[in-house]
């Protein structure tokens, strides 16, 4: 083997290896997979972008990291913008990386993982500053837009389980400039004004643009800060806003966070009935005590009690005892009553209910027609509105 | 303890005040004239409750500010 007479040392190599290198891609943007990510203690971030010809080594130093809009795991595909450098005592060369995007999520997804990062490590999200959710209320307010579904739908299901609930509605813009501003001045006015006992905050399902004031800051602050306890009804059933993560309780649709709120009324009712029948048996069960009480006492040999004392006290248990009675009978007669009023009424009410959405029906003969095949050409039907009926004649 | 005192409190609050009651007479070993004032009291918070759960209908209010600020509620105009 001819030596040349221009040996370089490995360092000499090296350091020119570094300056064609390091010259060449000041500046790249390459996209690969993380592998190996290693968050060290030192707060430096070391890892591998790969694809599936090639790797390259990777590090972010540790001032970049808390920039980074995600956090940064094995198997994620993402852009990195960096230089390349070279290392010599290991002879190794690496990406520098500035900064990286999770590849394929927009700016809102990596703004909303940011957010949500930094409220949770704020303790926004802590199952401790969660309010419970009152089991009875009577006044509900309602932050949402004066004409989107989420409104009719929360008002449907009330007018249906618990319609002696006041709805209290807030209105606001759920989307577009501003609404972020609305909703979380809507919160804090509702927690000024008080006098509701539980808040549902949503809107309907909508877009992750359309839903975006749900995963605004200001509005998980205003929600973190209610001293009522929020209920969060953004309709997007599969993911989670910021706020579903800040309310007290979370519900997938306005609708379920209607139902959440409120239970049946007639169920309260019943409840309310078998109460009053256990405190009767209970007061019962006392005064009966009491009775066998004062019997013993008088037939007993050491009795030496005034007589009339006890007689008086015998006679005010047997008063209290009638009134007890009628008095509990009457109660529980009343819950009772009201609630087969109220099945009644919910029977009643639900064919009107269909017509007013304008379904009708037919009548031939004083018989509902089911079918088309009942009338015949020449017949008169009468046809029912939920307002009212008109005769007709089948052309046919 | 009024009825005024009782009338003020939340539907919430009277059920487990009766709730209170019933599981004290049950279980509470409680004195004939205490049981006594117990039971009218939850008579007394039975009936205000049913009373609570009487409204047929749904109300539907709107909550708004005037110029001065102060808070305001008005029905809610129907569609």
């Amino acid at each position: 083997m001819t030596v040349e007479k221009n040996v370089l040392t490995v360092s000499e190599l090296t350091r020119q290896v570094k300056y064609a290198l390091e010259g060449n891609f000041p500046r790249v943007w390459v996209q690969g997979e993380i592998s190996n990510c290693k968050h060290h203690t030192s707060g430096h971030l070391y890892f591998t972008l790969k694809d599936e010809g090639a790797q390259i080594s990777g590090v972010m130093w540790r001032s970049r990291v808390p920039l980074l809009p995600f956090m940064p795991e094995d198997g994620i595909n993402v852009i990195a913008r960096g230089s390349i450098t070279v290392y010599p005592p290991r002879g190794n060369y690496q990406i520098d990386v500035e900064q990286m995007q999770p590849l394929g999520v927009g700016e809102l997804q990596i703004a909303f993982e940011k957010l949500k990062q930094k409220l949770a490590a704020e303790g926004l999200f802590d199952e401790e500053h969660k309010i419970p959710i009152p089991q009875y209320p009577e006044r509900i307010g309602v932050v949402t837009s004066e004409t989107g579904a989420a409104l009719q739908d929360i008002r449907s299901v009330f007018a249906r389980r618990h319609p002696s609930i006041e709805l209290i509605l807030y209105p606001v813009k759920v989307q577009g400039d501003g609404a972020a501003e609305e909703i979380a001045h809507a919160i804090d006015d509702f927690n000024r004004f008080g006098s509701v006992d539980v808040l549902i905050v949503g809107r309907g399902g909508g877009s992750l643009e359309d839903l975006w004031a749900f995963n605004e800051e200001l509005v998980a602050r205003a929600i973190y800060a209610s001293q009522i306890p929020i209920i969060s009804a953004v309709g997007h059933e599969i993911d989670f806003s910021i706020a579903d993560f800040v309310a007290d309780l979370r519900a997938p649709t306005p609708s379920a966070a209607a139902e959440l709120a409120v239970k049946h009324r007639a169920d309260i009712i019943e409840n309310l009935a078998n109460l009053c029948y256990t405190m009767q048996e209970a007061a019962q069960n006392i005064i009966e005590a009491a009775k066998t009480k004062i019997g013993s006492a008088v037939s007993s040999y050491s009795f030496n009690r005034p007589r009339d004392l006890v007689r008086e006290y015998s006679q005010r248990t047997d008063e209290l005892e009638r009134t007890m009675n009628t008095a509990v009978l009457h109660a529980t007669q009343a819950a009772c009553q009201r609630q087969q009023a109220l099945a009644h009424r919910l029977e009643a009410l639900s064919p009107q209910g269909v017509l007013k959405r304008g379904y009708t029906i037919v009548r031939h003969r004083g018989k509902v027609v089911t079918s088309a095949k009942i009338l015949k050409q020449g017949d008169e039907a009468n046809i029912q509105f939920h307002n009212g009926e008109v005769t007709t004649r089948v052309e046919q | 303890m009024t009825t005024k005192k009782i009338k003020k409190e939340s539907l919430e609050g009277s059920l487990a005040r009766l709730e209170e009651i019933v599981d004290a007479l049950e279980h509470g070993n409680v004195a004939l004239d205490d049981a006594v004032a117990l039971y009218e009291e939850g008579l007394s918070l039975a009936k205000d409750s049913a009373d609570r759960l009487k409204a047929a209908e749904l109300k539907i209010k709107k909550l708004s500010k005037d110029i001065d600020g102060k808070f305001k509620v008005t029905e809610l105009d129907e569609e």
